[in-house]
């Protein structure tokens, strides 16, 4: 059984100061790191000779409109089914350059996840052989899942509730 | 798309050059986005040469209703609606997998009689997700007698459901630190039932199809897929044991005391139509010893963690105690904080591992809510299985796939 700190370890001895912002959240080992050193930490992952991180679970974005310099953050969670130890990876990039490289030379699902996070919050993954919007239609001209996009119309005023303040 | 050396401009011959040349010549079809043989709504445009697949492209998102986004507005008890119409064949392991995530993000930990009882209703969601999508590739393979004499089960789980929970299809079952309510014994008794009398109906309907010759020709061999491609393209699910992979995250990562039960993984060798059929098969058998288990060691107890702040307290007490009633008021408005924290958890659906990230900023909804869909995450091998085979394999192979309409768009 690997342990967390044990993985931890071996991946801060390789990246040094690449990887950073090292936590486990209800036991899932989390850390960061940079849009360049995306694929390179991959390409280690899934070539280790023993955590064989082979099978990539999801990709997701999440949307922090506050945090200055780290609005977007793209999450990877990855699974080594030999050794039944997950991880997840995640990179924030600036809202002025939404640029991230594909990882689908790696892994062939990360095509129509890295299409669906394009789709909803307009994160360009860079070298995708087919980047076009896979659940809305093509013809919309804004990423839905961003925040500044309220689900429901600001100005309506049977919506106020004064006891509650929503 | 169209490749060089078949360009259909090139059939325009002098009349003097002796009889027409026939050049190959793709076909653009549309398969869907309604067609019978789909069972939702997808389209695959296909470019045929004659009968073979050459390649094929598939649309999706004619029902994308934006669950992601839905739920950063609503209390966490009211997204378990949104999660009853993701895989609306096993609504139940939906449920329960959102209820977990949650009990995981809050720290509630649940009585083993609740845990059993989701087990139970997990597992008969599992039957009958593998019956529609058994029963109904034996319908696109031309044997409608099978699909037959397995729906009146599927019928009596939906009575199963209609007695834990009061609603068939969409379940919104248990609740955010248990079950809504115990198992009556009328559920009991048509549990019980259900163990006797659904044993014979499989091994009829195994009788009819497993060595049934017209239907081995039309599987085997349909639509294989290596292990490694399998993993690759992030099967998981009967689909990735089909191919070989031992994968089954009941029991990698166990959850509602999955431990407690003696069941095996069936895996299947070459990943075709037929493997995909055969693991289905043998996983209602497993379903079937896992319920038969946890019926016979129910423990007694309470069905519902002691969690005032998130679990809706009896009727009776809000009518007569002040402290229920605030509670109730409560949750119903959906006024209880949750923590900030990040989670993942993930459960074996009907068709894969179904995942839930959740973010909680610390506040009534989820900051941010993503739902990992397998069968959107393995429906973009399609075209890959597809190709060089014939239009009736494709929809043979769409079918062994259990795609659900509702699950991949979200």
């Amino acid at each position: 059984m690997l342990t967390n700190e044990e993985v931890a370890k071996a991946i801060i001895t390789q990246f040094g100061e690449n990887v950073s912002d090292f936590d486990d959240p209800y036991d899932l080992l989390t850390f960061a790191t940079s849009r360049e050193q995306i694929i390179p930490v991959f390409t280690y992952l899934k070539g280790h000779s023993t955590f064989q991180f082979g099978f990539l679970t999801d990709i997701t974005a999440v949307h922090y409109p506050d945090s200055v310099g780290k609005e977007f953050c793209v999450v990877y969670h990855v699974h080594s089914l030999t050794n039944n130890f997950r991880l997840r990876i995640k990179v924030y990039l600036t809202a002025d350059d939404v640029h991230i490289p594909t990882l689908t030379p790696l892994f062939a699902s990360a095509n129509w996840m890295e299409r669906e996070t394009f789709d909803l919050f307009g994160i360009i993954f860079d070298g995708h052989p087919d980047l076009r919007r896979i659940l809305n239609m093509e013809e919309m001209d804004y990423y839905p899942m961003r925040k500044e996009y309220p689900l429901e119309d600001g100005t309506r005023e049977d919506k106020i509730d004064a006891l509650f303040g929503r | 798309m169209v490749s060089e050396e078949l360009d259909i401009t090139k059939n325009n011959l002098p009349a003097e050059q002796g009889p027409i040349q026939y050049v190959n010549e793709l076909t653009t079809l549309n398969l869907g986005p309604t067609h019978p043989a789909t069972h939702g709504i997808f389209q695959n445009i296909l470019q045929m040469d004659g009968e073979k697949i050459v390649s094929g492209e598939q649309t999706i998102g004619y029902i994308h209703r934006a669950f992601e986004k839905i739920a950063e507005r609503r209390p966490f008890y009211q997204i378990t609606t949104l999660t009853d119409r993701m895989n609306y064949c096993s609504s139940p392991i939906n449920n329960m997998g959102w209820h977990m995530t949650v009990e995981k993000l809050l720290g509630i930990d649940i009585p083993k009689r609740a845990q059993y009882i989701r087990v139970i209703m997990m597992e008969l969601a599992r039957l009958s997700d593998h019956l529609i999508c058994n029963g109904i590739l034996g319908v696109d393979t031309g044997a409608f007698t099978g699909f037959l004499y397995i729906y009146q089960e599927r019928e009596n789980i939906y009575e199963i459901y209609e007695e834990v929970c009061g609603a068939r299809l969409t379940t919104n079952m248990g609740r955010i630190g248990g079950m809504e309510r115990d198992l009556s014994p009328t559920a009991i008794r048509k549990i019980k039932e259900l163990l006797v009398r659904f044993p014979k109906v499989l091994r009829e309907f195994e009788n009819l199809f497993n060595r049934n010759r017209i239907f081995m020709d039309r599987v085997v061999n349909v639509g294989a897929i290596s292990a490694e491609r399998a993993l690759s393209y992030g099967f998981t699910g009967p689909n990735l044991r089909a191919a070989g992979v031992d994968y089954d995250v009941r029991v990698m990562n166990p959850y509602s005391s999955y431990q407690d039960f003696e069941f095996d993984i069936p895996v299947g060798k070459s990943g075709d139509t037929y493997d995909r059929f055969m693991v289905r098969n043998e996983e209602m058998w497993q379903s079937l010893r896992i319920i038969q288990q946890a019926m016979d060691n129910l423990p007694e107890g309470p069905f519902y963690a002691d969690a005032p702040q998130y679990y809706l307290p009896p009727k009776q007490e809000v009518y007569k105690n002040m402290e229920a009633l605030i509670y109730h008021f409560k949750i119903v408005m959906g006024e209880i904080d949750a923590p900030v924290g990040e989670v993942y958890h993930a459960v074996e659906g009907g068709n894969g591992e179904l995942g839930f990230y959740l973010i909680s900023d610390g506040g009534r909804a989820p900051y941010r809510l993503h739902f990992r869909r397998p069968c959107f995450i393995y429906y973009q091998a399609y075209p890959e299985m597809c190709k060089g085979l014939t239009l009736s394999d494709a929809i043979v192979i769409m079918s062994s796939m259990n795609v659900i309409a509702g699950e991949l768009d979200a």
